[in-house]
């Protein structure tokens, strides 16, 4: 019975109208909504013409030397290994975290809301650094474990299972916050018909919301897997070595820009068949019948209330708690020895307002690159959004100097100045802002706009009064997503900002470059700090809000 | 009643364009378009800015020299300078190692010195081609841990990191500038053929790798290594945030490269009298005293020396080493270390 129920559900959520369709009733896009697009695209794949001018440098043979050899073989191989690690542990936090406080009856589910978001907030050289110092052969578990005679702890931390859990743990957010925004739009309606039908509350689950939860999953899969491929400060620390690895060690060891930017073509290439995929796999998600006009039922945990709350703790006691412990702890050591600890107020001013310029402008573009692709969802229209992607695979530094190429070549007054440092945030993390943006573009139907449309509403109308205001939610998870990442930016940060421009990550890797913890104490806190207020204004209390009322502008 | 742009999120939008157009407009008139010879000395600094900034600071004071430091990790602002080419607003470049020195020196990026400075310190010390200075001295050490080790159970020479007892015990750095100079001098000392067998040996003992000298002081520290190579500068810093740490330094005595000494160096990017004051200042007594003292390091002119409690250099570590044909083995180093293995 209820398996014959789930069918007739899942039969009914084929039925309904596919976004091409409802496009081609629309007919084409607006010339000025694809100018902008495409020109947001071409901006941020400059990095991209940039590496393979670069590599094309070296020769041809060269170039087909250090691609084809097996060194490159073995190391897209590992690079592959780890991605598909990273996603399933990333997964695996972040669906359950997100139904946890966004469905059910979880004690203290704002709280656990916010930190499950936190550990986006450290750089993963922090990351890294101290689930080593916490968790490695000789770290402070072993010290704690020694009178019961354990010499030494396996080298879990190291290696492939060392990067697995450093970026798995630390990125699992992109996914978990998207899911959260996702949660709150979707039409409860559906649920409870399934459930009405007899289907147990799993089943529903798997076959019911997991299916419209897709935008947003691939989306923030795709974030964790290329986030997992640029990778530098993680994999370095854990010792395991990827593309991104090779290309530091290709412009430190060798200081040769043709073989580091040969890798980075490799890096971009695997990146985009990671981008291709997901299309290939969105294609056949549908967007969301409308928007939630009510909010779903809270699930009464019972009594796996006590086990969902020790799960949550303990890894927050990982990925929350241990780096910021081991932050603290810095910074009390150097008051104990009588260090001082450095004013970082100024640095963390900089750090706020550059980010959030970056966040809201690379929302800005973001609009434009999904509202043509998502509806009007051309060829071309495909491929500039598919294209806007790539760059973030590529790592911090290939970025930067790809900048510093075009800067000091074409826009020299612009060159080590904030504008070009805001500009560089915006052309590494537009991706976050534009798998947020479609995501929630996906699940509204295109029918209020046409009805809109229909009664007379110019194009800008409809988006300024009804798109707009509908996707919301997502608009600000991405700004949270390029806020988060930007506040924590190193690579890019050193080698693009203007003269004397400290950041608190700056001040942190100067700190810490030369073994001087006690001076990234501070800096380490405020960076936590300045970086989870916004998450949760922007990001968590929109999306646990209670629910109900429409919007104002669809009053009128 | 019709409202547009009233929502926050498109208003937010507006404000970002708006934010975006005023930046690329207000800062772009701020920065000049080209550089007047008479502008501030533009730094870029591979040295941290607690070690050298106080030094450039005096530097401003006593010469009335405005100077604007950029600081960054070595081999990146090496890069970045190559990137940069003839557009670069540096005026000098500040390196950790004399391999990023020579990397810009053979890309032709540097202008030669005037022999005044060159002159003022050994000729082991400086650019073969005259277009870079060394400015101080960083000795290769090995770096071990007191509770688990005594110096007499420790490598006396770099043939002795090979042996077997040290299998997965020790740490090296070897995408570290120090440690790829350090193999280069070995490379001149005992040619290609001595160096594979080195690096090869070195590999399949299975050292722990690290990214760096301090990575491996800290894991010295945390005994989750018996000792590593590094520079024999970082203990003191370690020490200093924890007083009575379990490490001390061990110099090798025997065999080829055992004492050598590493240099940080400086080249001008462009031919200022600015820039020739400040390498004049950095290599003048008091400069070279500031070096000896609060980093450490190894004090390049002959009158300066170093600081109380460093072992003597060995005579022979200037001596021994032909930093120019150090800098031309670098590049067939680089290629000898990631053939061996010993870069994963």
């Amino acid at each position: 019975m209820d398996r014959a129920a789930s069918l007739a559900l899942r039969r009914g959520l084929r039925g309904r109208p596919k976004v091409r369709s409802a496009a081609a009733a629309r007919g084409r896009a607006p010339w000025p909504l694809a100018a902008v697009a495409v020109l947001t695209a071409a901006a941020v794949n400059l990095p991209l013409v940039y590496i393979f001018a670069r590599a094309a440098e070296g020769g041809w043979s060269a170039y087909l030397a250090w691609v084809g050899s097996a060194r490159t073989l073995e190391l897209l191989l590992r690079t592959l290994a780890l991605a598909a690690g990273v996603t399933a542990l990333a997964l695996a936090v972040a669906v359950p975290m997100a139904w946890l406080v966004s469905r059910t009856d979880l004690p203290g589910r704002r709280f656990w809301a916010v930190v499950g978001a936190l550990p986006l907030v450290f750089p993963s050289y922090v990351a890294a650094f101290t689930l080593v110092a916490a968790l490695g052969p000789r770290g402070y578990l072993q010290a704690w474990l020694a009178p019961l005679g354990v010499g030494s702890l396996p080298g879990l931390v190291y290696g492939y299972s060392g990067a697995v859990l450093v970026l798995g743990l630390f990125t699992y957010p992109y996914i978990y916050l998207l899911l959260v925004a996702a949660l709150r739009d979707l039409d409860p309606a559906l649920e409870e018909s399934s459930r009405s039908l007899g289907v147990g509350r799993w089943r529903t689950f798997a076959r019911v919301v997991l299916p419209q939860l897709r935008p947003a999953l691939y989306g923030g899969s795709l974030l964790v897997v290329l986030y997992a491929l640029s990778d530098f400060g993680g994999v370095s620390i854990v010792r395991y070595n990827t593309f991104t690895l090779a290309i530091y060690n290709a412009y430190r060891g060798l200081f040769d820009r043709s073989v580091a930017a040969a890798l980075a073509t490799a890096l971009v290439l695997t990146a985009l068949v990671f981008i291709a995929l997901e299309a290939v796999l969105l294609r056949s998600a549908r967007p969301g019948r409308r928007r939630a006009a009510r909010p779903a039922a809270v699930v009464p945990l019972g009594r796996w209330k006590r086990p969902a709350v020790a799960a949550l703790a303990l890894l927050a006691g990982l990925n929350v708690a241990l780096p910021a412990g081991v932050i603290a702890y810095w910074g009390v050591r150097a008051l104990w020895v009588g260090n001082p600890l450095g004013g970082v107020w100024l640095a963390a001013g900089r750090s706020l307002s550059a980010s959030a310029v970056a966040a809201l402008a690379a929302v800005a573009l973001a609009v434009p690159v999904a509202l043509w692709a998502v509806r009007h969802p051309s060829r071309p229209a495909r491929v500039v959004e598919r294209l806007s992607h790539a760059g973030y695979a590529l790592p911090g530094i290939v970025i930067a100097l790809a900048l510093v190429f075009f800067a000091t070549r074409l826009a020299r007054p612009l060159y080590q100045t904030l504008a070009l440092l805001v500009a560089a945030y915006v052309v590494r993390f537009l991706p976050e802002a534009l798998a947020a943006t479609r995501a929630s573009l996906l699940a509204v139907a295109p029918v209020f706009e046409e009805a809109a449309r229909s009664l007379g509403r110019g194009p800008l109308a409809v988006l300024g009064t009804l798109t707009l205001p509908l996707i919301r939610p997502g608009l600000a998870a991405g700004a949270g997503l390029v806020f988060l990442t930007a506040m924590k930016e190193l690579p890019a940060t050193l080698i693009l900002r203007p003269t004397g421009f400290e950041t608190l990550a700056t001040t942190i890797w100067s700190a810490a470059s030369e073994g001087i913890y006690s001076q990234a104490a501070l800096p380490g806190l405020l960076l936590l700090l300045a970086s989870g207020v916004p998450v949760y204004l922007l990001i968590i209390r929109p999306a646990l809000a209670p629910r109900g009322t429409p919007p104002a502008t669809m009053t009128d | 009643m019709r409202r547009l742009f009233l929502c926050p999120s498109a208003s937010a939008s507006a404000v970002a364009l708006l934010t975006a157009a005023g930046l690329l407009g207000g800062c772009g008139g701020a920065a000049p378009p080209e550089r007047a010879a008479e502008g501030p000395l533009v730094v870029y600094s591979g040295r941290n800015e607690a070690l050298i900034g106080p030094l450039l600071e005096r530097f401003e004071e006593q010469e009335g020299i405005a100077v604007e430091a950029r600081y960054g990790e070595t081999a990146e602002l090496a890069a970045t300078l190559l990137e940069e080419g003839e557009h670069s607003p540096a005026d000098v470049f500040l390196s950790q190692d004399a391999a990023a020195l020579g990397a810009l020196s053979a890309a032709g990026r540097l202008a030669p010195l005037p022999a005044e400075l060159l002159d003022r310190v050994p000729a082991g010390f400086r650019s073969p081609r005259g277009d870079w200075v060394g400015l101080s001295g960083r000795a290769r050490t090995v770096v071990y841990n007191t509770e688990r080790l005594t110096p007499a159970e420790l490598p006396a020479s770099l043939e002795a990191v090979t042996d077997p007892r040290f299998r997965g015990r020790f740490g090296v750095a070897p995408t570290n500038g120090s440690f790829q100079a350090h193999m280069a001098v070995y490379r001149v000392l005992r040619g290609r053929p001595a160096l594979d067998r080195l690096l090869a040996g070195m590999a399949a003992n299975q050292p722990l790798r690290y990214p760096k000298n301090s990575a491996i002081v800290e894991a010295v520290i945390a005994g989750e290594i018996d000792w590593g190579l590094v520079n024999h500068y970082y203990l003191w810093r370690a020490l200093a945030e924890r007083p009575g740490a379990p490490a001390a330094n061990y110099f090798m005595s025997e065999g080829a490269a055992a004492g050598f000494v590493n240099l940080a160096g400086a080249g001008l990017v462009r031919d200022r009298p600015a820039g020739r004051r400040l390498l004049a200042h950095l290599l003048a007594a008091d400069g070279q005293r500031y070096f000896a003292e609060q980093t450490f390091e190894y004090p390049v002119v002959p009158e300066v020396p170093a600081a109380p409690g460093l072992p003597p250099l060995p005579p022979a570590a200037a001596a021994e080493v032909d930093f120019a044909a150090v800098s031309s083995a670098l590049e067939e180093t680089l290629v000898a270390i990631h053939d061996s293995g010993l870069v994963e």
